[in-house]
């Protein structure tokens, strides 16, 4: 029995992590989560927006949440935390009367603002549990150590998002382990990379994503697993530039979850366009046994 | 009928927002009052003695006293009315403090509200008649449930004042978490060296009947007469043939069972003696880790026993007692500390709780008292304290200050540097709060003297790194954020209510607080007192307390039973429910309706018929809405009283 859902994929995968959502489509599908594209979405604004003004933000969203209201779907989802959380605290701040009515006037359509929202995570993760998604599985991860990265809004604030524990989630970890890699205790798993400063404070950046590249390091894991593109852009495309502020040499892959997950269940390297990585994931992926790939070749 | 009514100021609590005067001016026009008037406070003795006057002067038969809730002042009004002569069942009270004054601040509302509910209480007084207690003798024994240092105390204070004492305790030894702990603050005195021959007194007392391993299944009755049924847990040893030898340990190929006593700090055997000062010093299976109980195999405990004291047979049992009195003390429960993600709980091996820490101190603990990490054994350097985990944080449900941690952690740190004198304390506050005699001077002690790093702020996260754990957190007092590297981590576990306080409470028919705590009569003139007759509180059953608070109020609990149990005879409550037998069909509804038990069904001419055992009547009045026939009525609120009062409030 399959659910609809308006599917809001957000900027980054137009472009940066344009991987994320093809990936992400592929494993909905065979999950059997079925995905409607809101039909003419905007941007939400993402940080700038509500850093500036709340009403914006808001009313940014609300031609979302509205088109979406309109399309006969069991909630919204999305890959992108950050949308994410720009979508939830927008349909909460919504329940205020007052600033319901400034932000309908605003984008001039009847909002309600009370349709489910969920990340593709919590989608996968509730909707088809760890254990049934091991049964798809038709070539695990096997000798593969990976940690999750959640990223520091994937679950938090916690009431906002109410999604796994806000300190110590699990659910990338046991979706992971039911692919069949081996996830390493991380500890760092829901500290802030610094992404949304990347521009103005690139010292702070640097500091903070070298930490979390170490403690990877240090663990002995094969990979970063990430949920999230700002998290993953970051870690990833600013890996030597990260390398050089801290004087180390990583060269460690981030995949998207949704990318071993398509790998584990027998998609291929291409469809899943890991040619898109900047760090090479080629090392890691041959731990897997996947084929070294032809079409990555130019 | 010549009423008097007197409306109180109670201060400005009443006056403030109500005009008692055109209350009292309102009520001479209500019918049968002779006399009104208003009072600034009522319950003083002067205007206890205007009561009285005007009894003599106007020939009152009835008062009402419009003021705070009866819970506050019914019984002080009741003796007024018999110091002039009345019976004190013709006495009315109207709430117009807390249903009134102290609710809405619109004093033309609030007046019109108390007038009407003054006119209620005349009109219920119009048909109050004279009630008369009856005596009933007591039972003078008193049970304690729980054998911490809050019950053993209790228990001992009571057996010397020459009662029979029956002491409950769910584990297989009493001690409580103090029987736990290394050392004790402030004197830094060791505690089973303290608390040991207490035990023993316990065991030895004759008066002191106690039975360990047992819970309270059933309590029934009333003060003076309760019945309680203890259910005697399985030990799959005969208590009386064991001689506390230990020798079943030594042999027991099933090592690797829970360690309750240490806190899961190692392992111990499947059967087993908690420690060596247990009392009753007697050997007990832990049925889940025995091969014998859940493979059938094995035995070797019952071969080696040299008094053959071994049934793996053995069932519960449950056994009767009758007591006079209860006594509460089954003190409080650890945090459970694994609901902070961020501090690793449950994760790393050396992020351990502070009462985990006191048995590793403990000479008689898994380490024999030194301090070794648990996960590789070495000895640490730097040892990291973080208070308040699972207290005075809203985020958890633990709002409130648990009281002793501050205490305890001070102890500890101390503790580790006279164990590792190179070591380093670094403890993260967020205020110090030891308010005791001679507290604060320990606590800067453990600062100044023993060199302890108190740094104010909360750690938002703790992280493994190379064997060591990265401690992050605020400086407040700097204003900068701080990282500390330790090598174990103890975090001081806030108290929670004991495991199964609620069902407790149920059973014992006391209230207890949205956290599980017991609520005391009074918060401050009936500290060990519960709203019910009878039952006493002691310890931190009641809330978070210190060993020597927990002691004082176990001796205070202790000297309410005796004065209790001064007298031989105590004044049952007439307002009790009776049945009119011409009226009764016998169709037993109320018997089965009472919660109390306290309906019979007895014969009359040959018909059923039903009959209230009055000291066991609570009166409630469940029976008398449930009878169809109108049978059986409430003394003191009968239907012609309510129905009188809802008359007086709806007259149309
Ligand atoms: C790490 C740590 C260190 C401490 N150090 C100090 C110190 O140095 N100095 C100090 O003054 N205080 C200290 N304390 C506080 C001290 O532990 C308490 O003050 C004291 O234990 C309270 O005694 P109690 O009898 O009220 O409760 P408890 O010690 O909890 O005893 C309650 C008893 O009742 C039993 N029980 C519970 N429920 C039932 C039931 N339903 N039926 C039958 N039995 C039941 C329990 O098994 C237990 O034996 C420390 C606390 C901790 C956590
Ligand atoms: S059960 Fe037997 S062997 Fe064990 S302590 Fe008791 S007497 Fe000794
Ligand atoms: S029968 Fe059970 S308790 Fe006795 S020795 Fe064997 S495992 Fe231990």
């Amino acid at each position: 029995m399959s659910k609809q859902y308006a599917y809001y994929p957000g900027c980054s995968a137009m472009g940066s992590s344009i991987e994320y959502d093809i990936s992400t489509r592929a494993l909905c599908k065979s999950l059997g989560v079925e995905l409607v594209d809101i039909p003419d979405w905007n941007c939400c604004g993402s940080t700038p927006a509500h850093a500036s003004d709340h009403l914006l933000s808001a009313s940014l969203v609300a031609r979302n949440l509205a088109i979406a209201e309109s399309m006969d779907v069991e909630g919204i989802i999305t890959p992108c935390p950050s949308c994410l959380k720009n979508l939830k605290t927008t349909s909460l701040r919504m329940q205020r009367k007052d600033f319901h009515e400034k932000v309908e006037s605003i984008v001039e359509r009847p909002v309600r603002a009370d349709l489910p929202i969920r990340s593709v995570l919590q989608t996968v993760v509730e909707h088809c549990s760890p254990q049934s998604i091991a049964e798809h599985v038709s070539k695990p991860l096997k000798s593969l150590k990976v940690v999750p990265y959640y990223g520091c809004i994937m679950n938090r604030p916690p009431d906002v998002m109410t999604f796994d524990d806000p300190e110590n989630p699990t659910s990338l970890d046991r979706l992971m382990g039911a692919l069949g890699a081996e996830v390493l205790p991380f500890p760092h798993k829901v500290d802030c990379c610094g992404a949304s400063l990347g521009l103005v404070r690139r010292e702070l950046v640097t500091r903070l994503s070298g930490r979390i590249l170490d403690a990877a390091a240090s663990l002995g894991a094969d990979a970063i697993v990430t949920a999230c593109p700002m998290c993953q852009l970051n870690l990833d495309l600013r890996q030597n530039q990260i390398n050089r502020a801290n004087g180390t040499q990583h060269s460690m892959p981030i995949f998207y979850y949704t990318q071993l997950a398509g790998l584990a269940l027998g998609q291929s390297e291409s469809c899943l366009r890991m040619d898109k990585l900047c760090v090479s994931p080629a090392k890691a992926l041959q731990q897997v046994g996947a084929p070294a790939q032809e079409e990555r070749a130019r | 009928m010549n009423i008097g009514v007197f409306v109180c100021h109670c201060g400005s609590n009443i006056a403030g927002t109500v005009d008692t005067e055109k209350v009292a001016e309102a009520a001479r026009s209500f019918p049968d009052v002779a006399f009104s008037t208003d009072t600034m406070y009522a319950c003083s003795e002067p205007g206890q003695a205007g009561i009285i006057d005007a009894i003599k002067e106007y020939g009152l038969d009835g008062i009402v006293v419009a003021s705070c809730t009866p819970r506050m002042h019914e019984a002080t009004f009741r003796k007024t009315l018999e110091r002039a002569g009345l019976n004190k069942y013709l006495f009315e009270m109207a709430n117009i403090r807390e249903h009134v004054s102290w609710i809405g601040k619109d004093k033309e509302a609030n007046t019109n509200k108390a007038t009407e509910l003054v006119k209620m209480a005349v009109a219920k007084l119009r048909n109050n008649t004279e009630l008369h207690a009856g005596e009933f003798e007591i039972n003078k024994r008193v049970m304690v449930i729980g054998g911490g240092v809050a019950g053993i105390q209790a228990a001992l204070d009571c057996a010397d004042g020459g009662l029979e004492v029956i002491l409950v305790e769910r584990e297989s030894s009493i001690g409580g978490k103090m029987a736990k702990l290394d050392k004790t603050f402030p004197t830094v005195d060791c505690s089973s060296c303290i608390l040991g021959p207490r035990m023993v007194d316990v065991a030895q007392h004759p008066n002191i009947t106690l039975y360990a391993m047992s819970e309270v299944e059933s309590v029934n009755g009333f003060v003076g007469n309760f019945d309680v049924s203890i259910r005697k847990k399985a030990t799959y040893v005969d208590w009386e043939a064991c001689t506390g030898c230990g020798q079943c340990m030594e042999k027991c190929p099933s090592k690797k069972a829970e360690d309750h006593f240490n806190e899961g700090v190692g392992t111990t055997t499947a059967i087993n003696i908690p420690f060596p000062q247990a009392i009753p010093k007697k050997a007990v299976i832990n049925a889940n880790a025995c091969i014998m109980l859940s493979k059938g195999k094995c035995g070797a405990c019952a071969k080696l026993c040299p008094t053959q004291a071994i049934r793996f047979e053995q069932q519960d049992e449950v056994v009767q007692e009758q007591v006079g009195a209860i006594i509460a003390a089954t003190g409080y429960d650890l945090f459970d500390h694994t609901l902070y993600g961020e501090y690793g709980g449950g994760r790393y091996p050396d992020v351990i709780t502070s009462i985990q820490y006191e048995r590793l101190l403990s000479a008689s603990g898994p380490t024999g008292g030194h301090i070794k990490r648990p996960s590789d054994g070495k000895e640490p350097r730097n040892v990291v304290f973080i208070q308040c985990v699972g207290s005075r944080d809203p985020s958890v449900n633990r709002p409130y200050c648990s009281g002793f941690c501050c205490m305890y952690t001070a102890k500890q740190a101390i503790l580790t540097k006279d164990h590792i004198p190179d070591s380093q304390s670094h403890v993260f506050y967020m205020d110090i709060r030891s308010p005791g005699k001679l507290y604060d001077e320990f606590t800067r002690r453990a600062m100044e003297e023993y060199g302890a790093r108190y740094i104010r702020g909360r750690v938002s996260t703790i992280q493994p790194r190379n064997g060591h754990y990265v401690v992050k957190g605020a400086d407040t007092i700097m204003g900068t954020q701080v990282e500390v590297e330790a090598d174990l981590v103890v975090l001081a576990v806030g108290a929670e209510a004991s495991k199964g306080a609620g069902e407790l409470a149920e059973k014992l028919r006391i209230s207890y607080d949205g956290y599980g705590f017991f609520m005391e009569g009074h918060p401050k003139l009936k500290p060990v007192e519960t709203n019910t007759a009878g039952v006493y509180l002691a310890g931190s059953c009641q809330g978070p307390k210190d060993i020597p608070s927990s002691v004082a109020q176990g001796s205070a609990a202790a000297s309410k039973v005796q004065s209790l149990f001064s007298k031989d005879k105590l004044a049952s409550d007439p307002q009790v429910s009776s049945v009119a037998m011409q009226r009764c069909v016998g169709c037993a509804k109320c018997e089965s309706t009472c919660p109390f038990g306290a309906i019979e069904m007895t014969e009359f001419r040959g018909m059923p018929k039903a009959s209230v055992v009055e000291t066991v009547c609570q009166g409630c009045g469940v029976c008398a809405v449930t009878c169809p026939q109108g049978a059986i009525q409430l003394q003191h609120f009968t239907d012609n009283q309510i129905l009188a009062e809802v008359n007086a409030l709806c007259p149309y």
